[in-house]
Formats: C-alpha cells, structure tokens, sequence
C-alpha cells in the first residue's frame, strides 16, 4: 500500500505528461476478483476457523465458547479420559489394518489388472463401484450383511456349520473386523486405480531386461516395480491415512459407536462433546489433537513431494 | 510363474511368437481369482436387490443371498413415501427432494467459482496467488471436526444457520480445494500461445475465460460435475450438523429410518432405502465410466 501511495504521489509532484502507471493494487484486478472466494476460503475457514478451534481449546468453554484461559487442562482431561483413550486405540487398530490390507489389496488388484487381462474395464467398473456409494449406504449394506440372525452367520449355520460364529456387530472383541470388511470393501477400488495408472506409467523396457535377465514375474514385482513406485505409495499412504482420521460416518451407520463403546473414534468423540454434550472445550482439545496427527502425516510427505522436487 | 511372465512378456515382445493357449494355467488362475474377487465386490449390490424385493416373511424364513420367491415392490413404496423418522412418516423423498435442493445449487455454484479461480490462478497470476493456492490445498486435509464449530457460528451470525443455503455454502467451501486443483491444473496444461494470442487481440479477462477457456474445456467440467454431484450427495456429516430436522439430506434421513431403534424393524424397506439413497451416485457412476476415474485421479495425485 504505502510503496503505490508514493508512487502516485511522485507522480502527482513531478506533473509528468505521460499516462500513470495503473496503482499496483488494482494491476490484474479480475484475476484478483476471481479469487477472492480461494483469499475467504484460506484466510476465513481454513486459517482462521482452524486457529479459532486452536485458541479455544486452551480455554474452559462448556456450553458456549468463552475465552477463559485455563492452559492445557482440556488436553490433560483429555488424555486421562478412559473413552478418549479407547477411540484412539480403536483408530490405532482400525487405522493400521486398514492401511495394510487396502494397500496390500489395491496393489494386487492392480497388479492383476495390470496382466492386460480380457474385460479390463469390466473389472474396474466392478471393483471401483462402491467407492460411488457414500460410507451410510456402506454401513448400512454391511450392517445387513453381518446381521447375526439373517446374515452370514446364520446362512453358514443353515448350511450345517452349526459352530459357525462371526457376529462383528455385537461383539465388542471383533467390532473393528467388522468395520474393517466395509471400509476396504468401499475404498480398495481407489487404491487400486491408483496403483494401476502408477503401474501404467512403468516404462516396458523394464520388464522387457527384467525378463532377459529371466527374473520372475512376481520377484519382478517385489524387487523392481514395487521400489520404482515408491511416490505413488506415498501418496496412496497419505490418501488412506488422511482419511482413516476423519472415520465417521461409516461408524455411525454401521454400529454407532457400539457395542459399548467398542468402535468408538476421535471423530465421534468430538461431535460428541461438541453437540451431544455441550462440553466445548474438550471437542475443540479433541479436534485439535485430530489435526495435529494429519500434520503428522503430511510432514513427511510434503518433505518427499516437495522437498524431491527441488533436487531434481 | 515362470509361464506368467512369458504370457506377458508374448504381449510386449517382438510379433509372431507362437500364439499362447486361451486356457493356459496361468490364465486360469489370473481370471478365476478375478472373477472370484468381482462375485465378492457385486454381493453387496446384489443383497441389497433382492432384499428389498422381497416380503418380510420371506426375509425372516431364507437366507439373505436367495433369489425373491415372490417378487414385490412394496417395499420401494414404503421407503418412498411412508417410512418414517421420529414422528414424520413421509419417507425417503422428502430427504431426496432436500438433497437436490442441496446438491444442485451447490455444483453450479463451486463449479461456477472454482473454474474462475483455477483460471485465474492459470494465467493470471499474482503476487501471493500461489501461497493461496498451496494453503487452500493443503486446508483439503484439515479434518471438517476442527473447523465445524467455528463455521456453525459464523452462519449463525449471518442468520443461515440450519438453512439449505447455508448447507449449499458450506458445500461450495469445502468443494473449493479439489475443484480449484482440477480447473488450474487444466488450464495451465493448455498451450499459452492460444491465451497469448487472446490477449494481443485485445481480450480480456472475462472474454478469454468465455470465448476461449470454456468451450475448451467441456471435459473437464464434466468430470467435476460428477465429482462434486457424487461427494455432495453422499455427505453426511455436513447435513447432520448444518440442516435441521425438516431439511436432512437423504443419507442423514436414511440413517435416521435404517437405526431408529423404535418399532418393528423392516429390513426389506431398510435396503430399499439404502438403494435408494446409493441410486444417484451409482447412475452417474456407471454412465460416466471413465470420466468418474479421471475424477479421481486427478483429486488423488494431489489431494
């Protein structure tokens, strides 16, 4: 502001003929219009309701937000919370699995769509459906699927597997399984497309010396295209993780939380305390402690995505 | 394995080698497994189908995978139009109705604002535009539980607290990031002689955008149609805090009629509603086919 200002005054003093350069505020103006919902976005509900969250979490709000500082009592409270500390063990063991088996599933549906299989895009089409439906519908179909009296456990028992028991829905020991089969069923189909556009990308003349140096297909694999695909790895890592983080509404439609509190998570104990028990401070310390482990995450990879780039 | 990797090697490698069998072990294997994962991901849809075809009787009686013995429709009414949440029983349509009041204004509009904004950022760059664009990107990963209180009250303090349009507000926010990276990224992959060209013609701003940028780029605007029209559709938890009781979207009223825990449950009017509520994102999934995997992918590599 101050720099244009007395470019504009210097041209007023000095009463040069020549037309004045256009104030370098208003240079490119559109271009400036045209983002300003991007500027609001950022600056308002990115940074600011993101900070706003942050503030309030050091501070005692109960029913309504108010700025009475009481340090790190919330976070305190927080991690001596038993509830707490199961839904974040419950994410632990749910985050961890699903990570291995989507990545696991995903590269191996991949790899198998990668053999220039007849119907390719059949398969795809098949595989990638359910990540169309929204995680309500997921639960829900599962919910059925896993029904103790009518579902899979009872059609195996009919079937004369009379000791068959699989009951995920109400059996605190094996809840996350159950939750486990629904998400990896809604999200491989991603990974996999993933996985195969980074397959895609792998350039024939290696398979081409990989086969000269008769070295088989699956070695292939492990040895030389798993490491030449290590970005794509990492991003279908950050994709998953970010995502296992926010896991919500696939609790909430598939078993509420239950039995118990058995598939209880950090993004149900925060809407929890924010909406069902008015106990602000601790949904804004729960929050928090949700953002600071996605920052986590991306570190790392920011530091690989962005941090490579510059070498190269 | 050794056969695998020559099957394959038959297809990269040089022309004429001796034809390999259709019905080789290795192909047996490779479609078999295939098929056997394709029966699994299509037993959910399948499920859903038949148990919203049949009666209640016939549910309580057989097993979940056999075929309707008698095929009814009543279930799909029901859901439709008698379900009921709490002490409305309009069923599903009013939650249908609300989400497209909801979905559409929202795709126009952060389409409308986020294809502008990627443009800008395209070719009209300026000071600090980038630092937005990086931080715009990396908000797509702030958790929506950080940000939800401090939103609730600045709509409440506009008054659109609870309202559609507030909803269609929240939508078009939070549809910003990935949309923007689409729009940008497409732009910038245009060939800057034809902008240059625009602009020593005397375009401006606005024109090129029109005249040029847009009916350049159709595709692209179809692929975000899809993305946002399926990630709209299917939020849940968006509707569950910012609408009111009268205004739930359809996957918030669904939840609500499938886990009510008063009453008799129906398990046939239960699926119906849930294919119900899955209908809309499937149709435009298998219309647009490979237009829904650019989508992803491109919300994927950097996003």
């Amino acid at each position: 502001m101050s720099v244009t200002d007395r470019e504009n005054t210097a041209g007023a003093l000095v009463r040069e003929p020549v037309a004045r350069r256009p104030s370098r505020l208003f240079r490119n103006m559109s271009g400036k219009i045209a983002s300003i919902p991007m500027v609001f976005t950022t600056l308002v509900i990115f940074v600011g309701c993101t900070l706003w969250t942050v503030l309030y979490s050091f501070t005692g709000s109960g029913m309504l937000p108010r700025l009475n500082f009481v340090g790190l009592d919330q976070y305190e409270r927080l991690w001596g919370s038993a509830r707490w500390m199961n839904a974040i063990e419950n994410l632990a063991i749910f985050g961890v699995l699903s990570l291995v088996f989507t990545i696991v599933i995903g590269f191996f549906l991949a790899t198998l769509l990668d053999r220039k299989v007849r119907g390719e895009d059949a398969f795809r089409t098949i595989f990638l459906y359910p990540f169309a439906l929204s995680f309500i519908v997921t639960g829900l179909v599962w919910q059925w699927i896993l029904n103790p009296d009518f579902g899979v456990q009872q059609v195996l028992r009919d079937l004369g597997w009379e000791s068959f028991a699989f009951n995920p829905l109400h059996d605190a020991e094996i809840v996350l399984y159950g939750l486990l089969i629904a998400g990896l069923w809604q999200g491989t189909g991603l990974i996999m497309c993933i996985m195969l556009a980074g397959l895609r990308g792998i350039d024939e003349d290696i398979w081409k010396a990989a086969r000269v140096d008769g070295i088989a297909t699956w070695k292939t694999y492990v040895v030389i295209i798993i490491p030449m695909m290590k970005p794509v790895f990492v991003t279908a890592l950050v994709l998953i993780a970010s995502g296992i983080i926010k896991v919500y509404d696939l609790v909430i439609a598939q078993t509420s939380g239950g039995p118990g509190l058995a598939s209880d998570m950090p993004a149900i104990y925060v809407m929890q305390q924010l909406f069902g028990a008015q106990n602000l401070g601790q949904g804004f310390a729960a929050s928090t402690m949700m953002l600071v482990s996605v920052v986590i995450i991306l570190i790392p990879w920011a530091y690989l995505e962005f941090g490579g780039k510059k070498r190269g | 394995m050794a056969d695998l990797s020559v099957t394959a090697g038959a297809m990269t490698g040089p022309r004429g080698q001796k034809p390999k069998r259709a019905l080789s072990p290795t192909n047996i294997m490779l479609y078999g497994t295939l098929i056997v994962i394709a029966v699994y991901y299509l037993i959910p849809l399948y499920v859903m189908v038949v148990t919203s075809l049949k009666g209640m009787p016939e549910i309580r009686m057989g097993n979940i995978f056999s075929p309707p013995m008698e095929i009814t429709f009543q279930p799909w009414v029901k859901a439709w139009s008698e379900a009921c949440t709490g002490i409305n029983c309009d069923g599903l349509s009013r939650g249908f109705m609300n989400s497209v009041y909801i979905t559409v204004p929202s795709v126009i509009i952060s389409i409308a604002i986020a294809s502008v904004n990627g443009y800008a950022l395209a070719n009209w760059k300026f000071k600090g535009s980038e630092a937005f664009f990086t931080i715009l990107i990396l908000g797509a990963f702030i958790p929506f539980q950080v940000m939800i209180y401090p939103i609730a009250i600045l709509l409440g303090s506009v008054g659109l607290f609870g309202s559609l349009t507030g909803l269609v507000l929240v939508h078009t926010i939070f549809g910003m990031p990935i949309l923007t990276l689409l729009f940008r990224n497409y732009f910038s992959s245009m060939p800057e002689e034809l902008f240059k060209a625009a602009r020593v013609d005397g375009a401006g701003f606005w024109s090129i955008y029109f005249r040029i940028m847009l009916p350049m780029s159709m595709p692209i605007f179809v692929v975000a149609v899809i993305l946002q029209v399926t990630g709209i559709w299917n939020d849940f938890l968006f509707g569950v805090i910012y609408s009111s009781n009268e205004l739930y979207p359809m996957t918030v009223q669904l939840n609500n009629i499938v886990n009510s825990v008063q009453g008799v449950k129906e398990y046939n009017v239960n699926m119906a509603a849930t294919l119900l509520t899955g209908l809309v994102p499937l149709i435009i999934y298998f219309i647009s086919g490979k237009l829904f995997v650019r989508g992803i992918a491109a919300g994927a590599v950097k996003g």
